[in-house]
């Protein structure tokens, strides 16, 4: 949840530009030794990386070792220290982003079409009504999720994992190029798990980018193609076999604990 | 029956018009008081509304005890002790809640330091607990004009703010101002406050707002019915506090928000979401 008036406080704040957008090839998202900077420790430092448009990427890493900051600064929402974010062939509004789960309030008295249809805001703005074709979009995605007869189901109502399948019915409706979905499956029962992966290889063949933070390591080894494995200064990126290998975690279980010795209670990434 | 609840409405101006005032109040509060429970800010409300109290003082050492120089003056130092308590946040280790709860005490203080020294004990009465059986025509012109200002920016920006609500993460990821609607919304929280400060004094101006609106969450499932059940509950509690107020010579502040506890009471016991019949409601 972000804090309520230091959200306020930044719009007096002239907010520095992150991430810079470029036409050219590939298309995707280049990492240029990118440093987070927290007022206590460094969290991300000298990344460099580059994601393809269209792939699939898991980011694994300890508690604490950059992951959802790595995704934050990707969406301008953390400012780095030093180093470059470039998105080829596509603008920061084109990034659909699942937040974890427990930044929302499951209790909010609105009902599950409510939820989906903010899908769709940049479509229909604040005024208009939504169309016959955007209602029809709209059971389409909640099938997709296998929640058809629940548009007008509140959210209240709902289990962990039919909340998280209708914020997945909302990415569907965003129809963005590239999703980011940070500990997507956390709280989520296994059969859920299994019907929405199938959903995240459908977006990867129709061609998008998705990277998930993920802790699951089967999980990842079983569905990723690609991982890039963060533990701070400490980060191995390619195909999963050859970053998930014993020794590399080895190491990154080693990197963490050097820091969580030298820090104790300090801010998580 | 007449006699008790009709007459004597009929037969005083004063309560004409405050009874006017509580019912515009009460159509402005029910809303915002809403959404505030909805965003968790709670206690930015009670912050907020105490912080009122040292720009009122201002006010009233300008222009006596007028509602539209103490209206400003609560309005402008309410926004600043707000984004000072921002920027504290943002700044240092301390949470929100604590740089606003540190920053209430201190206006509170100075506020009544203000009024004590230079006006009466009575002003201070005044100005703390509300005196909404001496509203004139200009200080009901100046509620009735922040109600319609405030359904007006509700009905234009509802469905933004209500994403900002539920996700705020999400529109400022697809690049949708966020932030702006934000600072719309906590005008309207100040405005609010504002008016309901001559009516219900700065102490417990936030009432009108907090007591309807947790009240009707335990009523309704929808935002929209949210909003109509917690301005019948405030218009209802306006009335019956006014009539208690007025048969049992209780002071009028204290007994619209009784009111509105009692309702608030009544609805944990009796509502389809309150406590005695919680069941579908899962955490």
């Amino acid at each position: 949840m972000e804090h309520a008036s230091s959200s306020f406080w930044n719009i007096f704040q002239k907010k520095h530009k992150v991430v810079h957008c470029e036409v050219g090839d590939p298309p995707g998202i280049e990492i240029k030794n990118l440093t987070v900077t927290y007022p206590q420790n460094t969290v991300i430092s000298g990344l460099t990386c580059h994601f393809d448009i269209p792939s699939l990427w898991a980011i694994v890493g300890p508690n604490g070792g950059g992951k959802s900051t790595l995704l934050r600064a990707l969406l301008g929402l953390q400012q780095p220290t030093t180093g470059k974010v470039i998105f080829r062939n596509f603008c920061p509004c084109d990034v659909a982003y699942l937040a974890q789960q427990n930044q929302l309030d499951r209790r909010f008295p609105l009902t599950v079409g409510d939820t989906i249809a903010m899908g769709l805001f940049r479509e229909v703005g604040i005024f208009r009504r939504y169309t016959k074709e955007q209602r029809g979009k709209m059971q389409a995605a909640l099938e997709q999720v296998g929640l058809a007869s629940f548009a007008k189901t509140p959210l209240q109502a709902l289990s962990g994992g039919q909340f998280q399948r209708v914020l997945f019915a909302r990415l569907i409706l965003q129809d963005a190029p590239v999703i980011f979905l940070d500990e997507p499956f956390t709280g989520v029962d296994t059969r859920t798990i299994a019907d929405l992966m199938k959903l995240v290889h459908v977006w990867v063949q129709e061609k998008r980018l998705v990277i998930a933070v993920l802790h699951d390591t089967a999980l990842v080894n079983e569905h990723f193609p690609n991982t890039l494995l963060l533990a701070r200064q400490f980060y191995r990126k390619g195909s999963t076999e050859k970053v998930l290998t014993k020794a590399n975690i080895q190491s990154m279980i080693e990197t963490s604990q050097a820091w969580e010795a030298m820090i104790g209670e300090g801010p998580h990434g | 029956m007449v006699d008790f609840f009709i007459s004597p409405f009929a037969d005083y101006i004063f309560l004409r018009r405050a009874l006017m005032a509580c019912m515009a109040l009460a159509l402005g509060c029910g809303p915002v008081g809403v959404l505030l429970v909805l965003r968790r800010m709670s206690l930015m409300g009670d912050a907020l509304s105490h912080a009122i109290l040292p720009g009122a003082a201002i006010g009233f050492l300008i222009g006596g005890l007028s509602l539209p120089a103490m209206g400003l003056g609560g309005f402008v130092v309410g926004f600043i002790v707000a984004s000072l308590s921002g920027v504290i946040s943002r700044f240092t280790i301390l949470n929100e809640d604590a740089s606003f709860a540190g920053f209430y005490l201190i206006s509170l203080a100075l506020g009544v330091l203000i009024i004590s020294t230079q006006g009466s004990q009575v002003d201070l009465m005044h100005i703390l607990f509300g005196t909404i059986l001496a509203v004139d025509n200009t200080s009901l012109f100046m509620v009735t004009g922040i109600t319609t200002f405030t359904l007006c920016i509700l009905a234009i920006i509802y469905r933004p703010l209500l994403i900002e609500c539920f996700d705020p993460g999400f529109l400022r990821v697809i690049g949708g101002w966020g932030g702006m609607y934000h600072f719309l919304f906590l005008v309207l929280v100040a405005l609010n406050l504002v008016a309901a400060f001559q009516a219900l004094g700065t102490l417990m101006a936030l009432g009108m707002m907090m007591l309807p609106a947790v009240s009707s969450r335990l009523w309704a499932r929808h935002v929209w019915s949210l909003f109509l059940f917690s301005s019948f509950f405030a218009v209802l509690s306006g009335y019956f506090g006014l009539l208690l107020s007025y048969h049992l010579e209780w002071p009028s502040g204290p007994s619209i928000i009784l009111m509105a506890g009692l309702i608030y009471g009544v609805s944990l016991l009796i509502a389809p979401f309150g406590a005695l019949k919680r069941q579908q409601g899962r955490d």
